[in-house]
């Protein structure tokens, strides 16, 4: 089964650490990252850009809408994904709670939908 | 705190401690068979084993402890929200009907089936994998699992009583002591149920009843028995855990003569692993007969709860038998102003009139 390990955390909080405690940061989910792709879990993943570098986009009425930033303000913002192969809900849970931004923020544990009929309505 | 556990043990009559047992779930993993059974399994059987659960029968004969089992930890999965885990573990596990848990707690049958299908649906989508978990998850989903059952008798203990969650709840409790028989914790907590079940009748009725003033007789000996055996069963397994020490108490309270002392290291004990106001008023309350109601009181100032009506009710009985009756009303009164009951505001409204210095006060508002 696919999930899709989804990171928020605080930017706010990030621009308050020590360029080392960054650094710590940065080792800390490339040793993460290194031992989830050598395991042959890793499907993807990738760092996004501060949400201040967002753009959101909505069509209502026809018209295109374009704005500035995210398109909620939260506490946490997204900051990152992995997406993984395992066998169960288990397996995924176990990965998330290993991704460093678990200790700060908040990873959303999202299964990925293989037959359409499944989704709640 | 060792003292009174060492103190439990030989209290009880005991047969002579068995050698350590190993745990359980290595005793099942050993099972080759079971094991290829579980590898064998496609998503569709698994579903086809939650349907199955849906139309569950009393007892099914033909499944495997180790299916009942990994149905339970299915339906208290952390995945699933609180209320879900307890809905589903009454109709897969219980086999109740949805209407039947909706009546249980006092919700629209609609609510309660949506509940339901949306509680499978996130077991399937999710992968919430069908299983015993792994020996490393084990405790957290054995607590989980626990807890779930307390919760459903809890909800039945009420008020108001719902004499059918106790039932299940104890009913399930059973299930899982048979099903981890060297899991102490699931054995303190059949105990523990069986325990509070036993006095079931003596609750009955509009007024509360203090335990003090119980009827013996209408407690249930059987389940004291049954309760009693499974606590001894649990403490000679040597590791001891906040269930176990509830049946204790609550073992100690059945007794003619509370061993008020050993009730009191008890609820420190408890308080230790579990520490919350609830557990050190009782623990007050519990010194308070054992070293007398200065002692106690010292215990009750230390507690932070000023909105707890129980706080303030224990604290003016121990002032009454002090004969501080001006404080002991005053407590009384704030007492009354916070219980959320009309059992407890009678029962409060009495102890309040019955102070010699009551009459000249003016009463208090219900």
């Amino acid at each position: 089964m696919q999930y899709m390990l989804l990171i928020n955390s605080s930017e706010e909080g990030w621009a308050t650490l020590t360029d080392e405690q960054r650094n710590e940061m940065h080792a800390a989910y490339g040793a993460f990252t290194e031992e989830i792709r050598a395991k042959g879990v890793m499907v993807g993943g990738d760092q996004l850009a501060a949400s201040s570098d967002a753009t959101t986009v909505r069509i209502r009425d026809g018209e295109t809408l374009v704005t500035d930033g995210p398109f909620a303000e939260t506490k946490e913002q997204l900051g990152g994904y992995y997406l993984i192969e395992v066998e169960s809900l288990d397996d995924a849970i176990e990965w998330a709670a290993r991704i460093p931004g678990a200790r700060y923020g908040v990873i959303e544990v999202r299964p990925v939908v293989t037959q359409p009929a499944e989704v709640a309505g | 705190m060792q003292d009174a556990f060492a103190a439990a043990l030989e209290r009880w009559p005991r047969a002579g401690i068995p050698s350590r047992p190993g745990a359980w779930i290595q005793t099942v993993a050993r099972n080759a068979a079971i094991d290829r059974i579980r590898r064998a399994r496609t998503l569709e059987r698994k579903s086809e084993l939650l349907a199955r659960a849906e139309a569950a029968e009393e007892e099914d004969v033909d499944t495997l402890p180790d299916e009942r089992l990994a149905l339970i930890f299915t339906c208290c999965h952390p995945a699933l929200a609180t209320d879900a885990q307890v809905a589903l573990t009454l109709q897969a596990v219980g086999g109740l009907t949805a209407a039947e848990v909706a009546r249980a707690f006092l919700v629209p049958e609609a609510t309660m089936a949506q509940r339901l299908v949306r509680a499978k649906r996130k077991i399937r989508t999710a992968g919430i994998p069908f299983r015993v978990p792994p020996d490393h998850l084990l405790p957290d989903r054995t607590t989980a699992a626990l807890a779930t059952v307390y919760l459903i008798f809890n909800a039945g203990y009420g008020p108001p009583v719902r004499d059918e969650l106790c039932d299940e709840a104890v009913r399930l409790g059973r299930l899982l002591a048979v099903l981890m028989p060297d899991e102490p914790e699931a054995l303190g907590l059949a105990a523990l149920m069986l325990l509070h079940d036993a006095r079931r009748e003596a609750r009955r009725g509009e007024a509360l009843v203090l335990l003090e003033d119980q009827d013996h007789a209408l407690w249930d000996p059987a389940r004291i028995e049954e309760g009693r055996r499974l606590l001894d069963r649990a403490l000679r397994l040597r590791r001891p855990g906040a269930y176990q020490l509830q049946a204790a108490i609550a073992s100690l309270h059945l007794e003619d003569e509370t061993d008020w002392p050993q009730v009191a290291a008890l609820y420190g004990e408890l308080a230790a692993r579990q520490p919350s106001p609830v557990v050190e008023l009782n623990r007050a309350v519990a010194v308070a007969m054992a070293d007398g109601p200065d002692a106690g009181l010292a215990l009750l100032d230390r507690i932070d709860l000023p909105r707890y009506h129980l706080l303030h009710a224990a604290r003016a009985d121990l002032l009454r038998r002090l004969g501080r009756d001006a404080e002991a009303a005053a407590e009384y009164e704030v007492a009354l102003a916070l219980a959320p009951t009309s059992q407890e505001r009678a029962f409060l409204t009495e102890r309040l009139r019955s102070l010699p210095c009551a009459n000249s006060r003016p009463a208090a508002a219900p």
